[in-house]
């Protein structure tokens, strides 16, 4: 790729960052270009991200109509997963399944809710509620 | 510390250890330590999931850099882990105190600076401290232009996130730093091992042998769930491009490296070798622009699998003949 053709598509998941990429001058010699981005790069990028959210805001749905626990939410909304929340918290997944239970949430004590409040780098007291719509992250 | 010098960088790994290098008097352009460290690969591991997604990689493991460096050559590094992060944040504090500058392996998701949609649960980023002014550290991130600053609490959490990958507050900076380096030695036995590895790895899942197994598994795409179909592209677009590679997969700084490697040691045939993995770039890179197109398509429109699994397996036997040229190069 040449410099030239080096992309600066100012995408929005930069955040007006600008990140390295190599490429040629017109003899085919090396140098780092400065991008702001190729737009097929934020594509992917948003694709992940709107999978998260999607799943976020199924789970809002579901802990609203009381079918899940807001461990579920909360979940999705720090952009972890079932196997991400289970490594960082060192808890079985099928444990917390469980926890996704409301009537299961509702019996575990604050010591032990900080296990997980703390990785989703929250209060315990914020791991209890669902937030606001229009108020989360 | 205030005489160091922030360097925008492709990949966080060979950005660290380029300017760390350079800080220490050896002047190693990131692409020279990558090359050096034979960091570059291909492996696709479908039973590794990782968000659900399974596991492809352009370059091998992290701190494969760093190991690649010492053993060939020569430099040694001293790697310091903590178990509680206060005691990481002291330890920390002390080596700057002393006027060192200090790598670190960090989460990309608690870092102060990192823009909101390029945070991920990611443990195994490096970045270099280099300063403190009052509550805030002054960071050499090398995948950003310019010093970027965070304050001790960010940065702690960042450095003690738990997970795959834990970085336990990891500090590093090196103990010997050679005043040079062998070219005539190590760049043709860092290129024959990663020509090698590309072409001669015998299990199905890396190099050349690995990037046709994720040909063959777009293609079994086609009976797969949609959703999940798409998300598999995007993710393949993910690693080549999102994670900091310096454009199509670190196949564009490898192509840096030949470049150079051939004016340090006036190899011809080297450069011969840059221009083709530029051209093998710019197909990963027309790769990525049909897998755009395809996640763009919508629900009526039949997203052709085997046009992408092709295209695939051009640039398979493109980065063959690299490989094979380079084999002959020395």
């Amino acid at each position: 790729m040449k410099a030239d053709n080096v992309p600066q598509d100012y995408i929005s998941t930069y955040a007006e960052n600008k990140k390295a990429i190599y490429a040629t001058d017109e003899e085919g010699h090396y140098g780092v270009v400065a991008s702001s981005g190729w737009d097929v790069e934020e594509e992917a990028t948003k694709q992940a991200l709107h999978e998260l959210e999607r799943l976020a805001d199924d789970a809002y749905e579901t802990v609203l109509s009381e079918e899940a626990s807001p461990l579920l939410y909360h979940m999705y909304a720090q952009r972890m997963d079932l196997q991400v929340l289970a490594q960082t918290t060192g808890i079985f997944q099928w444990r917390i399944k469980r926890h996704f239970k409301p009537e299961i949430f509702a019996k575990l004590d604050d010591e032990f809710l900080a296990r997980y409040s703390d990785v989703l780098g929250m209060s315990v007291e914020e791991l209890k509620v669902l937030p606001l719509r229009g108020d989360d992250v | 510390m205030s005489d160091f010098k922030h360097t925008h960088a492709a990949h966080c790994e060979s950005g660290v250890m380029s300017s760390m290098l350079r800080h220490h008097g050896l002047n190693l352009s990131e692409a020279m330590v990558f090359g050096l460290s034979g960091a570059m690969v291909f492996a696709y591991l479908p039973f590794i999931k990782m968000g659900g997604m399974p596991l492809i990689a352009y370059r091998m493991m992290p701190k494969a850099i760093i190991k690649g460096l010492q053993k060939n050559i020569g430099i040694e590094m001293v790697m310091q882990t903590y178990s509680k992060p206060q005691e990481g944040t002291k330890a920390l504090d002390a080596l700057l105190a002393e006027g060192k500058i200090v790598g670190a392996q960090t989460s990309v998701f608690w870092l102060p600076y990192f823009p909101d949609e390029m945070r991920f649960h990611f443990n195994a980023h490096n970045l270099i401290i280099y300063a403190k002014e009052d509550q805030n550290y002054q960071i050499s991130d090398p995948v950003f232009e310019h010093p970027v600053v965070s304050d001790v609490k960010g940065l702690e959490k960042a450095r003690f996130a738990k997970g795959i990958m834990a970085p336990k507050g990891l500090l590093y900076y090196p103990s010997y730093v050679p005043k040079q380096v062998d070219f005539e030695t190590v760049i043709p036995k860092s290129i024959k091992k990663t020509a090698k590895m590309m072409l001669k790895t015998p299990v199905p899942i890396v190099g050349i042998k690995g990037i046709r197994y994720l040909a063959k598994h777009i293609r079994k795409l086609e009976n797969k769930d949609r959703r999940y179909a798409k998300l598999f592209l995007g993710h393949i677009v993910r690693m080549q491009e999102e994670i900091g590679t310096g454009g199509a997969g670190f196949r564009y700084v490898y192509a840096s490296y030949l470049d150079e490697a051939s004016a340090l040691l006036k190899n011809d045939a080297l450069f011969e070798a840059s221009k083709m993995m530029t051209a093998v770039g710019d197909e990963w890179r027309d790769f990525a622009l049909m897998i755009a197109k395809a996640i763009r398509s919508k629900k009526s429109e039949s997203i052709d699998y085997d046009a992408l699994a092709d295209k695939l397996e051009t640039v398979a036997a493109s980065e063959t003949e690299v490989y094979q040229r380079l084999l002959e190069a020395f």
